[in-house]
């Protein structure tokens, strides 16, 4: 039998704002506990909350880059409910009414096909503050600091089939809202979480029954997470159980989702229009503004680099997955470096060199301007492609710029076509049975000689000169 | 000294008559001889220090014409480093860390507060029975009840304790009062004076004003109080005139509209009598009078107690013994901690209409409930709009009846029967006053006049002649 899953993503992403959503108060990360919350955020009696324009305007910038209906009057909403870490005994957030209504963003996938997935909505709330059970054996600790931090949260339609097709959605939701500007997409921190509404039916029939995944803080478990529930809800439905509607806890030391309420107990959250705010109103002008100020997006971005840099698509895709590779990569190229060749490297060497470390680009010890360096001396033959991949080793540990390594290890390229004929000349001499082979027709021996010349130059001498010369020599 | 209006306390401590200490000793010595429970805090030490800085201020000539006015402020106006209780055990222990914005500005006058009046708890009442600390009486008759929830503040002015004092108005909890006590009240236009260190009750309807002995002192102290603030979004962005300047302007062929709802079974017979004796009274100054109809004010009873229960029991969420005020002993849990805390915290009415409008927001019953109740609230709007195309102001009786026996009221519907004709007025967010217009037996009766929105100048010109005419305001309850 064949199971078809379906996924739905409620992504919150943090706007990174410098005060609250409601309040004046910061919205640092890390401070010392309940230091970063006023007399609003603590819900005294008789505050009143004051909407921080920017936040609009974020919100805008998110609707606006996934094509989104802009609701032009959207209002704030009481979600009522009880718990410790919500001063006010409820949360404001959008409800019925939210200022970005349907939109829509592509992603590639694995394929390399492309696939649109729908946005359902995207609404501003105030986020909690932070329950901490396990600081005091009697006591549940409170940090508010946390509390009013402004959040958009995303709800994508259940378009997505597939773990991995949910996640190349989040990572191009957390590329998109990097590259607007409006989150820092710290997923540590908690600047951008995902929960994940995952059920499974039977091809062509009705959506089954599903459930919500909440706690993942990566996009690793992410993928994991909806693996392992999606097997749990096949088992129970082969067994002729049926799943239950309910909200799980992703626990990623033991890779399992587990019951945390079903719908059942469920709170009713009594939404109404909060009193002590306007509605939003957006003007034709404002939404213009926001529009002329938009970015370059990482679709038009990528769309250029494979119309105008030749890129393959799949490059384009990957350079373009985040911006900070998008802006080092652009770096590279805008001081006239070959797109192909910087790509290579960017997605490469230098790739592989970030995760090895566990390094984010913006922390590269390698600059993209001494990268452009590197890769220039390779185009203008100083050093080949091979040794160039040494250089870049010892620039990555700290041992100096390109040109210093060369200077000081003397890696330059051998371009003297009588140094390497009288090379190869020795080659030719120290070789007599390969020699009598290849001319009998073993054309193969060709990569012999030509690794022989090279071990001889120490890999400096230029490899195109090398083939045409050994060509020459052999025929 | 106690009997001075605001206008009169101006100008002796501006001729140096007296000074501000000289006046707020004497208030205060008059708060403390006082049994008719007013207040529920005097600052003493605080308005002494107070009156002495205004009095350094106006011998220095650096004051404003409020300096070192002494006042009484309602305890639900937050006060930084006072207890701001809002009539409720929940707040019994709390001192606000910070001042409301009406406090705020009073303070920036120099003015000196006297203590925080008593009141119904979180303003939810009509005769401050409702009060965590002991009802108030009406200094007109110490068996009847002073009307609520201002019953504190409109008390305290009846009884000269304070020049004047602050209220805050809901359905009625400013002219009611001033009604029952025989004094002014004002309800400005919601959105006229900061909501903000407010303690909200039902958001959409709070509105703060003045209460004092007459239409003048009005005048000045809503000067001082009104104005836009950014720390509250409802508050309206428009500027404040001078509401002294238009007081003696001719009223000579002013519409009054009389809406025949409000003269209706129900209504008292003396104090019919009383509102229809002003009426001529402003017949006789030149007005006009005509009937009108507000056809949708019978449901005025119904949506308010909907919309006002939903919006507290919302509002009424953060009182939850976790971050301040009561907290129940020993809880053996969270779930333990808020049902004890809330239940031992709150007192009934407050407890009912957190239940009243829990109920109404709830899934399946939104609609039937705060939806339909929005929906009449636009109803009454409308018949507002429709009246004042016709008329200029509205009158009527601000209540059914004097002011009640204490106790003798005790099912809730019947109470909340008394703010029939308040209740409009705060649902379409108008301004509304209540004047003393006359006695029914010995009991002061008030004439409710209402008006369009932001026509605060006209309603304090058309309430201000008819005490021009009238001795009404000047009369105070005897002393024993």
């Amino acid at each position: 039998m064949t199971w078809e899953t379906v996924i739905g993503l409620e992504i919150h992403s943090q706007l990174r704002t410098k005060s609250k959503i409601f309040s004046g108060a910061s919205t640092a990360f890390g401070s010392k506990a309940n230091t970063q919350a006023c007399a609003v955020d603590l819900g005294f009696p008789g505050v009143l909350p004051v909407l921080n324009e920017e936040v609009v305007k974020m919100a805008l910038r998110f609707g606006l880059s996934v094509d989104a209906a802009i609701n032009k009057h959207s209002i704030f909403a009481r979600k009522n409910y009880f718990y410790p870490d919500l001063p006010k005994g409820y949360q404001i957030s959008q409800f019925e009414i939210p200022i970005v209504g349907q939109g829509s963003i592509e992603i590639t996938l694995e394929s390399g096909d492309n696939k649109t997935v729908g946005i359902t909505r995207a609404h501003l709330e105030e986020d909690a503050g932070k329950s901490i059970h396990d600081l005091y054996d009697d006591y549940t600790a409170i940090d508010l600091n946390r509390a009013g931090t402004p959040l958009l949260e995303i709800v994508s339609e259940p378009d997505m089939s597939s773990a991995k097709e949910a996640v190349a959605y989040a990572k191009k939701i957390h590329a998109l809202v990097q590259y607007i500007e409006i989150c820092d997409g710290n997923m540590q921190e908690g600047s951008f979480r995902c929960d994940a509404n995952v059920s499974v039916r039977k091809q062509g029939e009705e959506l089954g029954t599903r459930s919500e995944l909440k706690n993942i803080n990566s996009f690793k478990f992410l993928e994991k997470a909806i693996n392992i529930e999606v097997e749990r809800q096949i088992d129970i439905l082969e067994e002729g159980g049926s799943v239950v509607q309910e909200t799980r806890l992703y626990d990623s030391i033991k890779n399992e989702t587990r019951s945390m309420r079903s719908k059942e107990e469920a709170n009713d959250y009594r939404y109404f229009p909060d009193p002590d705010l306007l509605p939003v109103v957006i003007s034709d002008e404002l939404l213009e503004e926001i529009k002329k100020e938009l970015p370059e997006l990482p679709t038009e971005k990528k769309i250029r680099f494979i119309d105008s840099l030749g890129l393959s698509s799949y490059d384009a895709e990957v350079l373009t997955s985040q911006k900070e590779m998008a802006d080092y990569f652009e770096n590279i190229i805008k001081q006239g470096a070959d797109a192909k060749l910087s790509a290579n490297w960017v997605m490469g060497d230098l790739s592989a060199a970030l995760n090895k470390s566990q390094l984010e680009i913006v922390d590269s010890p390698i600059s993209s301007g001494e990268l452009f360096l590197l890769i220039s001396r390779i185009t203008d033959n100083t050093i080949s492609g091979k040794i160039a991949k040494d250089v870049f080793k010892l620039m990555w540990d700290g041992k100096g710029t390109a040109d210093e390594i060369i200077e000081k290890q003397g890696l330059k390229q051998m371009t003297d076509s009588s140094a390497i004929e009288s090379i190869i000349d020795d080659v030719i001499e120290n070789n007599p049975g390969q020699v009598q082979q290849f001319k009998d027709g073993n054309s193969k021996l060709l990569g012999f000689f030509i690794g022989q010349v090279m071990k001889a130059s120490k890999g400096k001498a230029n490899p195109k000169q090398v083939n045409e010369i050994l060509n020459e020599k052999l025929s | 000294m106690h009997n001075l209006t605001v206008a009169k306390i101006i100008k002796g401590l501006k001729n140096k008559d007296f000074s501000s200490f000289e006046l707020t000793q004497h208030y205060l010595d008059r708060i403390k001889n006082s049994d008719l429970n007013a207040f529920i805090s005097i600052t003493e030490d605080e308005a002494l220090s107070q009156a002495k800085e205004a009095d350094k201020k106006i011998t220095k000539g650096d004051s404003s014409i409020l300096t070192g006015m002494p006042y009484a402020h309602k305890d639900i106006f937050c006060t930084k480093g006072v207890k701001t209780s809002a009539g409720s055990k929940m707040l019994d222990s709390f001192i606000s860390p910070y001042d409301a914005t009406v406090t705020k500005k009073l303070n920036n006058e120099n003015m000196v507060m006297l203590g925080k009046t008593n009141m119904d708890e979180f303003a939810m009442g009509s005769s401050n029975e409702n009060s965590y600390f002991g009802p108030v009486q009406n200094p007109w008759d110490i068996n009847k009840v002073p009307g609520g929830s201002s019953g504190g503040s409109a008390a305290a002015v009846a009884a000269r304790l304070s020049p004047f004092a602050t209220g805050t108005d809901t359905g009625g909890s400013i002219r009611q009062p001033a009604s029952l006590c025989g004094i002014t009240g004002l309800k400005p236009t919601y959105g006229r004076i900061s909501r903000y260190g407010m303690i909200a009750y039902a958001s959409s309807l709070d509105q703060a004003g003045p209460m004092t002995q007459t239409v003048e002192d009005a005048a000045i102290i809503l000067n001082a109080m009104a104005g836009f603030d950014k720390h509250d979004s409802t508050s309206a962005n428009k500027s404040v005139p001078d509401y002294t300047q238009c007081l003696e302007n001719s009223i000579n062929g002013l519409k009054i509209g009389l809406p025949k709802e409000y003269f209706s079974e129900g209504l008292d017979s003396g104090v019919e009598k009383i509102v229809m004796q002003s009426i001529k009274e402003y017949e006789s100054m030149g007005a006009e009078i005509k009937e009108i109809s507000l056809p949708n004010s019978v449901h005025a009873i119904p949506a308010y107690y909907i919309v006002a229960p939903c919006e507290c029991s919302s509002n009424l969420s953060r009182f939850d013994g976790v971050r301040y005020g009561y907290r129940c002993k020993a809880p053996k849990d969270l779930n333990d901690l808020y049902l004890r805390s809330r239940s031992e915290g709150f007192g009934e009415e407050v407890k009912r209409r957190i239940m009243i409008g829990a109920y109404a927001l709830s899934a399946g019953y939104y609609d039937a409930y705060y939806l339909k109740a929005q929906k009449v609230r636009q109803l009454i709007s409308e018949d507002f709009k429709k009246a004042f195309n016709k008329v200029d102001v509205i009158m009527g009786p601000v209540s059914p009846t004097v002011a009640f026996d204490l106790g003798s009221v005790k099912d809730p519907v019947s109470m909340y029967l008394a703010d029939i004709y308040t209740l409009s007025v705060n649902l379409a967010g108008l301004p509304g006053m209540s004047i003393p217009a006359g006695f029914s037996g010995n009991l002061p009766v008030g004439l409710q006049l209402i008006g369009n929105h932001w026509s605060e100048e006209l309603l304090l010109n058309v309430a201000h002649q008819f005490q021009m005419r009238t001795d009404w305001h000047n009369n105070s309850p005897a002393e024993k």
